[in-house]
């Protein structure tokens, strides 16, 4: 069992303390509020005729059948939106010679994945429009379909015809001399890998209400999502209104993993049928839907190669992959991130003399393909740790002594890598030592020994990995996608003393409003319990990036913190008006205004706030500023790169392949941490993600 | 083909209920959609995920393998209702100092299923606390904090027995 050591004394800062969620209560008690706890009045629901085809022409619709079906509002086609919803693909400018067909958000006469949406149907009930879409007859022509990375690779048949090829996008990257790494090299390895398909599987699958309200002439979405503001600037240019026309709403969310940062077009869709029947729309994807329609990610094939001294100093490393994606690059975040971040992490916490990488992303006709939960890490970990295990066995060098010798060291950084990252500065020896010490790593070799002897095989693990956080608007800015890289914060004093916190980064359970109540809490001087977080509401919090790219507490904290720091020098400004103190003199501590020398109350906040908000005349002009927003970017180093290693210790059955896992450690660079107990699930639960896909 | 609707009766939370339903609404949609519920939540609708768990008649079912008609005289209990009768506030107290949720939707069904375990009378061990929840799926926790909490819970009751 885990040791917890919960946050106890109130003197105590809370940045650093166990402390639980104050919003997981509602979870425990079955009052969590997702989308599909919302119902509005007249709210209809549509539900999506899907293709059943990887490829076909649409020759047509048969729907009257289901228009006389009880219950049924609309039934309408793609082409009964072509003029309301504009097409889209993800294209950014820095992605050079990159390529795609426009996608529709219902497929016009032409699908080209099995689960476009191909006839929406909207009902009084979700019952009712699926009787319906029962009775809706598509005549297919189905076409060749590019049905595998190895068919996209040989280009006979194109997943887009009015494409010339099936290429999406190459980037090469070279780095360092690679001549003269080859030349001081004694050994060479080169290994092929292939990564399947994975996908988030969330528990809440998509979910959605538009709600066009024509009177106001304005549309509210809600939806389970990342990136809130993403949303309304996608939604609105892709509908044809005002940015200020949308209004979108994230309640809870029931799991996301990055696939819920994407536009997909039966939710855009849902909006644009609101805004056709002039009533509130309901779309919420159900399981099956949710294994065609949610995007997935990996699908690699990757063939590397490692040059090494005898002695054990990797010299070189290089790679070529391709990578299938679907036949649309998914807006709009592009479906090449995955393999353009394995360009340019791949191998890169070792002491590389030279570096190559060659990404390709490929057109197929399967699902859509965009980032989810450590885009690109798991393909260019994976690579990287196989070969340096391979050396290791080639050269007859302990995997942990291989690693010693060549993981960049202390007084490297900080650095540019052969890839071109800056890495500020990691703690990859101390992180392996601590590991080491963990798992007792010797005393488990000898084990592993003794226990082959008796024809039981146990392997042990290593993988020393780095990770992309917090990134700067280097990462979509640059290539004009509008999502935002900066996130804002208000923090305000309410008139009886507590804190407003209104943030553009939201919740999705990793506890990010916690974190956040508990910097502000800090930064101002007062309990945690004084604290009332507003996230995931674009018409109330500032404007910001949302959840993704472990970019919550680095980027929405520091704008969390710095708005708090804001916030309490405004209230000292003004207490020390009150009591003709120099503000200097005096701190806040607990919600109290105290002398900052002795610790002796001098004045409440709900007393800074009655005097504030109903008698500042009394204030001789002094016109406080107690409602206090700062935004924040990062904007040294395109990313704040994180390290750390990973350890297993598991068996294997050599007859049935069978493999029990037997023990599992993680050590990262966390910098600070905020809240110990949220780090550590957060840790668990990704660990478990990736074992998942890993093992099974 | 207009819905066929039943009448049915039967006990939900400890109060007693009437409501003419569509016979063949799923019973996890009626305590949703009908009742208003919020705690039992749809996310494979096959059986396998356990997000839907209810307690009907003192055993834990799947809400989405029962039709509404097959509750008819049943004794229905959501998270809703043993978070009012103050039943599991032990364990939903572990659950909330551990972290052992996180996005929240399988945390109901996780909380009845674990009631249960709690409820047997000879503690289990964690390979046994497990197997019961295998039924039950977390995307977020990886299951560590969920299983502590479980054992914690067991092992807090069982030092409040009094002993024989």
């Amino acid at each position: 069992m885990n040791k917890i050591t919960p946050q106890t004394s109130p003197e105590a800062p809370m940045i650093g303390a166990s402390v639980a969620r104050p919003n997981g209560r509602r979870l425990l008690e079955g009052r969590g509020r997702y989308v599909d706890d919302i119902a509005l009045a007249r709210m209809a629901h549509v539900a999506f005729l899907r293709s059943p085809h990887a490829h076909a022409r649409i020759l047509a619709i048969h729907a009257s059948a289901a228009r006389t079906m009880p219950g049924v509002i609309d039934i309408v086609t793609g082409r009964d939106l072509a003029d309301a919803v504009q097409p889209f693909a993800g294209l950014l400018v820095h992605f050079k010679g990159m390529k795609s067909a426009m996608q529709h958000c219902i497929a016009i006469d032409r699908v080209a994945w099995q689960g476009e949406p191909v006839v929406a149907i909207i009902a009084e009930t979700r019952r009712q429009a699926e009787d319906a879409a029962a009775r809706i007859d598509v005549e297919y022509d189905p076409l060749p379909a590019v049905s595998s990375l190895d068919v996209a690779e040989r280009g006979e048949i194109r997943a887009q015809p009015e494409l010339d090829d099936n290429i999406c996008f190459t980037r090469e990257v070279e780095g360092g001399d690679w001549d003269k790494a080859a030349a001081e090299a004694d050994v060479f390895l080169e290994r092929h890998f292939r990564f399947p398909r994975h996908t988030g599987v969330c528990p809440e699958g998509r979910s959605i209400i538009g709600d066009w309200n024509p009177s106001d002439r304005r549309l509210t979405v809600y939806i389970s999502h990342q990136a809130p503001h993403m949303i309304q600037d996608c939604y609105a240019r892709l509908l044809g209104i005002a940015e200020s026309d949308v209004r979108v709403v994230c309640p809870d969310v029931g799991g996301s993993y990055g696939i819920k940062t994407h536009v997909y077009g039966d939710e855009l869709a849902t909006c644009a049928l609101s805004m056709r029947i002039g009533r509130p729309v309901k779309f919420v994807a159900d399981r099956l839907e949710s294994f065609l329609s949610d995007i997935h990610n990996r699908d690699h094939a990757v063939t590397a190669r490692l040059a090494l001294k005898r002695d054990g100093t990797i010299l070189s490393l290089g790679h070529e992959g391709t990578q299938a994606i679907g036949p649309y690059s998914v807006y709009p975040r592009t479906s090449v991130v995955e393999g353009n971040q394995i360009a340019n992490i791949c191998g890169q916490w070792y002491r590389l003399q030279a570096y190559r990488a060659k990404v390709r992303a490929l057109f197929t006709n399967l699902v859509p393909y965009s980032n989810y939960r450590a885009v690109g890490h798991p393909v260019a970990v994976g690579v990287t740790e196989a070969l340096v295990d391979a050396a290791a066995r080639e050269i007859g060098m302990d995997p942990a002594e291989i690693r010693r010798k060549n993981l960049l060291r202390d007084e490297d950084f900080p650095l540019q890598t052969p890839s071109g990252m800056k890495f500020e500065g990691m703690s990859h020896h101390a992180c392996l030592d601590k590991v080491l010490s963990m798992m007792d790593y010797e005393k488990l070799r000898a084990d592993q020994v003794e226990a082959r002897k008796r024809g039981i095989y146990r392997g042990i693990g290593l993988a020393s990995m780095i990770e992309i956080t917090n990134p700067s608007a280097m990462f979509y800015g640059v290539g004009g996608a509008r999502i935002s890289a900066q996130d804002g914060c208000t923090v305000r004093l309410e008139p009886q003393g507590g804190i407003m916190v209104l943030h553009g980064c939201g919740e999705q359970g990793q506890g990010t409003e916690t974190i956040f109540a508990q910097i502000v809490a800090d930064a101002v001087g007062v309990p945690m319990g004084a604290v009332r977080l507003v996230t995931g509401d674009t018409d109330a919090t500032p404007y910001g990036g949302g959840t993704w790219a472990s970019r919550g507490a680095g980027v929405g904290g520091e704008a969390a913190w710095q708005a708090g720091r804001a916030l309490r020098k405004s209230i000292l400004d003004l207490a020390a008006t009150i009591h003709q103190r120099d503000a200097a003199s005096l701190d806040i501590r607990r919600g109290l205004v105290v002398d900052a020398e002795s610790g002796q109350e001098i004045t409440s906040l709900s007393e800074v706030g009655r005097i504030a908000y109903f008698r500042p005349d009394t204030l001789g002009g002094m016109r406080p500023e107690l409602s206090v927003t700062r935004h924040y970017l990062p904007t040294q180093y395109a990313f704040a790169f994180t390290n750390g290693i990973l350890a297993c210790h598991l068996e294997a059955d050599p007859e049935t392949g069978f493999i029990k896992l037997l023990k599992f450690w993680a050590v990262e660079d966390c910098g600070k941490v905020l809240n110990p107990l949220l780090v550590e699930e957060q840790l668990r639960g990704a660990i478990v993600q990736g074992i998942g896909p890993t093992l099974f | 083909m207009e819905d066929e609707e039943m009448e049915i009766a039967f006990r939900l939370n400890g109060q007693a209920v009437r409501r003419r339903v569509p016979a063949r609404l799923h019973a996890v949609d009626m305590l949703r959609e009908i009742f208003g519920l919020s705690g039992p939540r749809v996310a494979c609708e096959h059986g396998v995920c356990g997000a839907c768990t209810l307690r009907v008649d003192n055993e834990i079912v799947r809400g989405c393998l029962l039709l509404a008609p097959q509750l008819e005289d049943a004794d229905v209990w959501t998270i809703e209702g043993l978070t009012a009768t103050g039943e599991i506030a032990d364990l939903q107290a572990e659950f909330h100092a551990r972290n052992a949720m996180q996005c929240g939707w399988c945390t109901a069904g996780m909380l009845i299923t674990a009631a249960e375990i709690l409820d047997v009378p000879a503690p289990m061990d964690r390979q046994a606390i497990r197997e019961q929840l295998s039924g039950n799926y977390c995307r977020c926790t990886g299951y560590q904090a969920i299983v502590d909490a479980v054992e914690a819970t067991q092992a807090k009751r069982l030092m409040a027995r009094p002993s024989s």
